[in-house]
């Protein structure tokens, strides 16, 4: 990644328990097994994560793996027990509780499992809260919650209360809602779990659109290995408080770091996530049916190149850089190598 | 005979020994007394006696008259409270009855008349319109209006001024505190133990040391209802709070929420419909204390229950008492219909369009106050319009007792000597010593043996204090009512469970028994049953019936459905499923039931002193009208001991029950 750093963080330590603090005094890095022994929670264990500039990152682990506390770490909802976090050039973990309080307001925010709004307010009274928290006055927050409520496809509802919208709406809100500072970096925490699969699906649409118009740096947290792959340039596994493995799909896919990651990446539909760069040969063919770009991924073009009676031209800025075959992509289909 | 023998396991031997000894002991203490003559075996010896009352009474004396803070004396403090509550409250009594005047006595001349009485009715009209709809209009204005034609409006009046002021001071006082308590986990910490405790003190005791600070008269019934109604108010805050979601929380602070905003814009806001609820609980023990406060000079509709029970007035009585309930229900309904409202979405269009109701009510106090100057019938109600009723409730009275009386004597004279005096015997002959260990031993076996013996001590506290007597008429008369209200309030609570419609109506009914004032109870029960503890004891069984309906039902409802259904295909007659499946599964929220019904006993019990029982709710009324504020509070920290210990046995049993269902 050649884009610069907008979060780094570096053996971060959440622990819970009377000892916490002492397991891991004097650079100690104690393992699972003595942590247990001392009657420690090791819900985040030395965690290494770089966020760069404009990039979704997504952090996927199960229920009880410390994604959420990881992500609460990273914005410092929980007090990490050890470590760095260094956020835009400044030390987020030796920041004032005023100066954090700033941070939050103009460069952070952040969208909820369960939606969180505030029950009492109207749409356009939760999208602009953020904004009243922040004193400014009330014409033009009401004029820039209007402008994000109309991105998110709300027009028309702004006097609706949380309680008179669907789940798939009342998320809407609650995207509005974090994007109406404008934030530099922006947290999703299982935004779309409490959803139905198919609003799930629409949302994720919805996602990709927005991300296409705002180039936000994402932290995106979820237990859906299919939205992650479906949504991530990098992802880190998480498993019992330890990131497992940081990769982008086509990666974590075809080179899993771990049994763990291998057991979830076995049922992938590796077609969604293989990409035609990953399978091409030299170009030796005589006679090409065609071109595909290089970062199709094969469920793309698989009908196309099984068609096809010669190899096709697999292409980077122009300039042809390999040829895949129907066999190459018939092997990615019936998941052979 | 091997039939036989399984029964006996080694529990019910305990329990079986313990009460036979127990039964001894209490038969046979007098002959045990004559036979050591050991005087110390009926009676706790005196040289050993606290005299903690004596020194209560010294030291609220030393208060009253000595104590100072370098700058101002505690006496000046009370007087400030006292100026800073009078003036709200002469105000609203001036707002609703009086009228404002300038200078004293015969030389006053009126400056503004009190609100008439159609303005007041339109008031509670737009209020209850406010708070759901139509429908709740015409209660709360039909309930109003109530009050103007049967003759209570200026009583009527006079109480609600005492609930106007007290509910907004205990509403937002609990409401601070329980934030405070949120926000610093060592305010909860030192406040538990004061809640539990200010719970379960019988509301009598409160009234004698307030009694002496603060002088009789209504400035002091304030301060005793604000003192009672505020401890609920601060434990709902404290729950409402907690219960905001934890993602709120953290929305907030990714806002970048100041700890001020945190609390303004977020906690509080998302909280108000529980804090509704707490308010609802605010007025409603308000409504209840100002009543039992007029005994304390706090006038209104409480004074003239108790000034015509004192010359046994029915018809008075009876009035005055209905009036009770009529305001009772109007402001529970009103009240409790704020906390289920919801934001409605704003009007639009000039001021008078968007507060219709606002500019309405202001019409009718101004056109009102102008026509009223002419025609006085529109200023207060005309009295020859007023009915009263009075008259028809005494000759009602007096044909039940004509026509019931034997009928009446006779449920009377049986209950009374089939099971009230026997128990009374049981329980009065036991002597102190056994009375304490028996005790230790009851709470250890089903609680735990620090407990048990924190029970001992606790029991020797009382006996230590002179009152063991009384604790045990308590004991015996809180025992009887509280098994005859479980035995009827039981099948009641199933039943409603059971068929829907008589549920609607059953616990409908329970509601309104729990709303009312405890003492509207007596009324009825003085005109029928005179006094005694026969009176005490029904008085005491319909005031402490709701619980043990309520939990029943809810016990019986909350039964998952698929225990039901494994029942029903396991061929389960209905009375098999009830016996086998529902029942053992509602347990733990009957012995619930049973400990609020307990609660509700013991608070009841102390107001039945009014009707003449020998009990510690005796001591406490005596106290009270002796001012002897040390006397009052050791009987009330009695009745408190006593409330304590049955809250820790049933709760202890409800435990085991829950962990042995694995609930």
């Amino acid at each position: 990644m050649d884009k610069p750093v907008l979060l780094d963080c570096r053996h971060v330590w959440k622990l819970y328990g009377a000892n916490a603090e002492a397991m891991l005094a004097n650079g100690r890095i104690p393992d699972a097994a003595a942590l247990a022994e001392a009657n420690v929670i090791g819900a985040v264990r030395d965690a290494h994560v770089q966020i760069h500039q404009g990039e979704i990152f997504v952090i996927m682990g199960l229920s009880g793996s410390g994604k959420s506390t990881l992500v609460r770490c990273l914005s410092r909802l929980v007090e990490p027990t050890a470590g760095e976090i260094e956020f835009d050039g400044r030390d987020l973990l030796r920041a004032s509780e005023a100066e954090l309080i700033e941070i939050r307001r103009k460069k952070m925010g952040m969208v909820f499992q369960q939606f969180a709004l505030m029950p009492h307010l109207t749409v356009l009274e939760n999208v602009a809260f953020p904004l009243e928290i922040q004193g400014v006055d009330r014409a033009t927050r009401r004029e820039s919650a209007q402008k994000v409520i109309e991105l998110v496809g709300l027009h028309g509802r702004e006097a609706y209360y949380p309680r008179e919208l669907s789940g798939g709406q009342q998320q809407r809100v609650g995207i509005a809602r974090s994007l109406v500072v404008e934030p530099d970096l922006w947290f999703l925490d299982e935004p779309f779990s409490a959803l139905d699969p198919l609003i799930r699906r629409e949302m994720q649409d919805e996602f990709i659109r927005l991300q296409n118009m705002l180039r936000k740096t994402i932290v995106f947290i979820t237990h859906d290995f299919d939205e992650a792959i479906r949504l991530a340039d990098r992802i880190a596994v998480m498993k019992d408080g330890v990131i497992e493995q940081i990769a982008t799909p086509e990666d974590l896919v075809q080179n899993p770091a771990t049994d763990y990651v291998a057991d979830f990446t076995r049922h992938v539909a590796r077609a969604k996530v293989i990409r035609a760069q990953s399978r091409m040969e030299p170009a030796t063919a005589e006679r090409f049916a065609g071109e595909v770009a290089h970062d199709a991924t094969i469920e793309s073009i698989a009908d196309e190149v099984e068609r096809a009676d010669a190899p096709m031209k697999v292409m980077k800025d122009g300039k042809v850089i390999g040829q895949i075959t129907s066999r190459a992509v018939i092997d990615v289909l019936v998941g052979r190598g | 005979m091997l039939a036989l023998s399984r029964h006996i396991t080694r529990g019910r031997l305990f329990w079986l020994g313990l009460f036979a000894l127990t039964w001894a002991l209490s038969t046979y203490s007098f002959q045990l007394y004559k036979l050591l003559d050991a005087r110390w075996v009926i009676r706790f010896p005196s040289a050993l006696q606290l005299n903690l009352d004596t020194e209560i009474s010294n030291f609220l004396d030393w208060l009253v008259n000595e104590a100072h803070f370098g700058l101002f004396s505690f006496r000046d403090l009370t007087r400030a409270i006292a100026w800073m509550i009078e003036l709200p409250y002469q105000f609203l009594r001036n707002l609703l009855i009086e009228g404002f005047q300038t200078g004293i006595g015969d030389g006053a001349v009126q400056i503004a008349p009190s609100l008439s009485w159609i303005a007041v009715i339109a008031i509670a009209v737009a209020i209850g319109h406010y708070a759901r709809d139509w429908a709740l209009a015409l209660l709360v204005g039909v309930c109003f209006l109530y009050l103007a034609v049967f003759g209570q409006w200026d009583s009527a009046m006079i109480t609600l001024a005492s609930v106007l002021v007290a509910v907004p001071i205990g509403a937002v006082g609990g409401l601070a505190l329980g934030i405070l308590a949120y926000r610093m986990p060592w305010v909860e910490t030192l406040l538990r133990p004061i809640l539990d405790l200010m719970q379960t003190v019988p509301v009598f005791a409160y009234l004698v040391p307030i009694l002496i600070l603060f002088g009789f008269g209504p400035v002091a019934a304030l301060v005793a209802t604000v003192i009672y109604a505020m401890p609920p108010m601060i434990r709902v805050t404290i729950v409402a709070l907690k219960t905001v979601p934890e993602e709120l929380l953290e929305a907030g602070r990714m806002m970048g929420a100041t700890p001020r905003q945190m609390t303004w814009k977020v906690l509080v806001p998302a909280a108000t419909p529980t804090l509704m609820v707490g308010v609802n609980q605010v007025i409603m023990l308000t409504l209840n204390m100002v009543i039992i406060a007029s005994m304390i000079g706090a006038g209104g509709l409480g004074f003239d229950v108790l000034a015509s029970l004192r010359r046994l007035d029915i018809g008075a009585g009876i009035e005055a008492g209905l009036a009770i309930v009529v305001m009772a229900i109007a402001l529970d309904r009103a009240s409790q219909a704020f906390s289920e409202r919801r934001m409605s979405h704003p009007r639009t269009g000039s001021v008078v369009q968007r507060h219709p109701w606002t500019t309405t009510v202001l019409a009718i106090v101004v056109v009102t106050y102008l026509l009223g100057q002419i025609i006085p019938a529109i200023q207060n109600y005309p009295d020859a319009l007023k009915i009263s009723t009075g008259a028809f409730w005494s000759d009602a009275m007096a044909w039940i007792n004509v026509n019931f009386f034997d009928t009446l004597e006779t449920i009377k004279t049986v209950l009374l000597t089939t099971l009230l005096l026997p128990v009374k015997k049981f329980f009065a002959g036991i002597p102190w010593f056994w009375g304490i260990l028996a005790m230790g031993l009851i709470v250890g076996r089903v609680a735990g043996w620090k407990l048990g013996l924190a029970a001992a001590l606790m029991m020797l506290f009382i006996a230590a204090s002179g009152l063991w007597g009384e604790a045990m008429v308590t004991l015996y008369l809180c025992g009887v009512s509280v098994f005859i209200a479980i035995l009827i309030g039981t099948p009641l609570g199933i039943w409603a469970a059971q068929k829907p419609g008589a549920g609607r109506v059953i616990l409908g009914l329970m509601d309104t028994l729990q709303t009312l004032p405890s003492f509207v109870y007596l009324i009825p029960v003085v005109m029928l049953f005179r006094v005694g503890d026969f009176s005490a004891m029904i008085a005491v069984v319909l005031y402490a019936l709701a619980p043990a309906v309520r939990y029943a039902a809810h016990g019986i409802r909350e039964v998952p459905p698929q225990l039901l259904e494994a029942g029903r295909m396991a061929g389960c007659t209905p009375s098999q499923l009830l016996w086998r499946v529902k029942l053992p599964l509602a347990t733990p929220q009957l012995l619930l039931g049973l400990n609020q019904t307990i609660m509700l006993a013991l608070s009841m019990l102390v107001i039945t002193a009014l009707v003449g029982t020998r009990d510690l709710g005796q001591e406490v009324y005596i106290a009270l009208t002796k001012a002897n504020a040390g006397q009052g509070i050791v009987a009330g920290l009695s009745v408190a001991v006593i409330a304590i210990i049955a809250d820790r046995i049933v709760h202890a049993l409800a435990d085991k029950q829950k962990r042995r269902l694995g609930l």
